[in-house]
């Protein structure tokens, strides 16, 4: 095993121990590996923040030859810097508004011009709310009505399938009850209330499906790092 | 005239030209469509429906008679004569959407020339097609194909628009009881009395997360009610987007109380953008500072478990809401109350009250109730066959 891999196992394999120390109480190992993983990776991503974003839709644009810099594939960042060259000039300095937004932001740190990072705020905020408007009507209106839209007697080549008709039957009552749950402008009471609770039962049903498939899934994570430990113990001796 | 030798043979001669060159035809015909040659075509290049400025989408014709192994699509700029491979489409694919693709170094920029070659597998055998038409991406402004949308949010932003007028000029709307935020003033009690802090988590996605959005007005709430007991509200975030939206709806809370000399910067803390050193950073906060009210309202994922688990543990009272369904099990077991679904969206409107959100709410349900129609009346007409309402709904 070479010395670089030998060191990763130690660095990872006492991380791990750190972290799990944890179980046992609050203690300055677990302090250590909680600092040292917030602080690496709130830097980590700030790198990443700058060569993903800043580079490739902003910097690229003002000035392509930046993105052959410290590139790995001279041949794919010459591509895109062909391409960025390609550019007609408006599209190309009209990069120059989302960068003036960028820096109204940072005026947070000058407290007599803060204000102005309100606006590129309020901006970013309408577009979400903007776009996410058309997106989850799509997704979670719109669809979920369709895949609602189910017979409630299956005939299967000509002959009455009790089993589908059972499940679709199961699955359109339960969106409705479920739907009179989430009503808010009615209170709940009478036969609608009756209707409502069926609906959280129907939701907490499914709730206790999602719970047992994810902690399932959580066991293969302890899993892999037990594994992983294996790994460190095993080259130790 | 009498038909004599010669003119028979001619006849004879004609007969056998026309037979044997028939043959030779047919002859050809099939060595043509066995042949892996295909003839030139011209690919069409067009903007998709649902173009954004960055895709093209490329249509072409398969060649009748031909058993395709595959396509080759290239692009090249209009100045630039290089030829770049940007994707591949299987023998029975017609098209092919051409997208900007800056992880993989494929920029398909907005306002630039490009024309494309399809190249045809055959047996092994490469043809290249004739050069397209050039063709620059730009967003449409309509996607006819989303037409039922658009129909939605027209009827959506009527009746909100109506409820919120109804509200202004004074109606009541009636909001049913939702007890996540009933106790709302019950765990701040307790973390007052413990002389302890309260916790607000606002998920862990950026500000274009309509949770995240939502979040900072309860934020607002919480930090109104925390100022007015005098107690530390902290807020642990995990974007550094969310810190000036975090840090403006705490200010105001605590400007509404009265109070704002008791507002701290330094408790709207950025922490990690990675998921679970934020989690980390969370649990530490929870058991170092021995926060008693916890509120984790936005959009959580696979650390929902864990900050709620040791949350649990601290003895804290826990207030959870999210939309992210996959996360409210965790909630549920592990909170003491959980604002499931659009009940998290409904809380906002549900403590400030204000007639915006209030009308929202009552659109919202007015939707709720077009949704049931149609999914009754659709699954009715889908048992008697008829499939035209499924249609309606194609997205």
């Amino acid at each position: 095993m070479e010395l670089v891999e030998i060191f990763r196992l130690w660095v990872g394999g006492l991380l791990t121990l750190m972290i799990f120390s944890f179980l046992y109480k609050d203690n300055p190992f677990y302090k250590f590996a909680e600092h040292l993983f917030v602080g690496v990776s709130a830097a980590y991503w700030m790198v990443v923040g700058f060569w993903t974003t800043l580079i490739p839709n902003l910097i690229g644009f003002l000035y392509p030859p930046s993105v052959g810099w410290f590139s790995s594939n001279p041949a794919e960042a010459q591509n895109v810097m062909n391409s960025l060259n390609e550019q007609t000039w408006y599209w190309q300095y009209g990069r120059i508004v989302p960068l003036i937004f960028g820096l109204m932001l940072l005026t947070r740190l000058l407290p007599k011009v803060s204000w102005m990072s309100r606006w590129p705020m309020a901006l970013i905020i309408g577009y979400a709310a903007g776009t996410n408007l058309t997106r989850y009507l799509q997704s979670d209106f719109i669809a979920q009505i369709k895949a609602t839209l189910i017979p409630l007697i299956v005939i299967v080549d000509g002959k009455f399938s009790l089993l589908d008709t059972i499940s679709n039957i199961v699955i359109v009552g339960g969106v409705l009850s479920a739907l009179v749950y989430f009503f808010f402008s009615k209170e709940h009471k009478g036969w609608f209330g009756g209707t409502a609770r069926v609906g959280i039962w129907v939701l907490m049903v499914a709730f206790g499906a999602a719970f047992g498939y994810t902690v399932m899934a959580r066991i293969s994570l302890l899993i892999g790092r037990m594994d992983f430990l294996g790994q460190w113990i095993g080259s130790v001796f | 005239m009498k038909p004599n030798l010669r003119h028979i043979t001619i006849c004879l001669l004609s007969v056998f030209l026309f037979i044997a060159s028939s043959a030779l035809c047919m002859k050809r015909q099939m060595v043509l469509s066995q042949s892996p040659i295909v003839g030139p075509f011209i690919p069409e290049v067009v903007n998709p429906p649902d173009g954004d400025g960055k895709s093209l989408l490329i249509i072409w014709s398969k060649p009748p008679g031909k058993v395709i192994d595959g396509y080759i699509i290239e692009r090249a700029t209009v100045s630039k004569k290089k030829w770049i491979q940007v994707g591949e489409a299987s023998g029975d694919d017609t098209s092919f959407v051409d997208r900007d693709r800056p992880d993989a170094g494929f920029r398909l920029l907005t306002g630039v020339n490009y024309k494309y070659r399809i190249i045809t597998k055959v047996q092994g055998w490469k043809t290249i097609s004739l050069v397209s038409e050039e063709a620059v991406a730009k967003p449409r402004w309509f996607n006819v194909q989303r037409a039922n949308v658009f129909f939605v949010i027209l009827v959506y932003f009527g009746s909100v628009l109506f409820y919120i007028d109804r509200t202004r000029k004074g109606k009541s709307l009636f909001i049913r009881r939702i007890a996540g935020m009933e106790a709302m003033d019950e765990a701040l009690g307790r973390a007052t009395e413990m002389g302890r802090p309260a916790l607000y988590i606002p998920g862990i996605m950026d500000v274009d997360n309509i949770q995240t959005i939502a979040s900072m007005v309860i934020l607002t709430e919480v930090s109104k009610r925390c100022a007015e007991y005098d107690i530390q509200l902290i807020v642990p975030l995990n974007r550094a987007f969310v810190v000036p939206l975090a840090e403006e709806s705490v200010k105001e809370g605590f400007l509404r109380s009265g109070r704002p000399d008791a507002y701290n910067p330094d408790d709207i803390r950025y922490l990690s953008d990675e998921q679970f050193a934020f989690t980390a950073g969370v649990t530490g906060i929870m058991n170092r500072q021995k926060t008693a009210a916890h509120f984790f309202l936005g959009a959580f994922f696979a650390e929902s478990l864990i900050v709620s688990e040791i949350g649990f543990s601290t003895g804290a009272i826990q207030i959870a809401g999210t939309a992210n369904i996959h996360q409210l099990p965790f909630f549920v077991v592990a909170c003491d109350y959980t604002l499931i679904g659009e009940e998290f969206y409904a809380a906002s409107a549900y403590i400030s009250k204000e007639p915006q959100l209030l009308g929202t709410l009552k659109g919202a349900d007015l939707m709720k109730l077009l949704m049931m129609g149609a999914v009754f009346v659709g699954s009715m007409l889908s048992w008697v066959g008829v499939e035209w309402v499924v249609r309606i709904f194609g997205v």
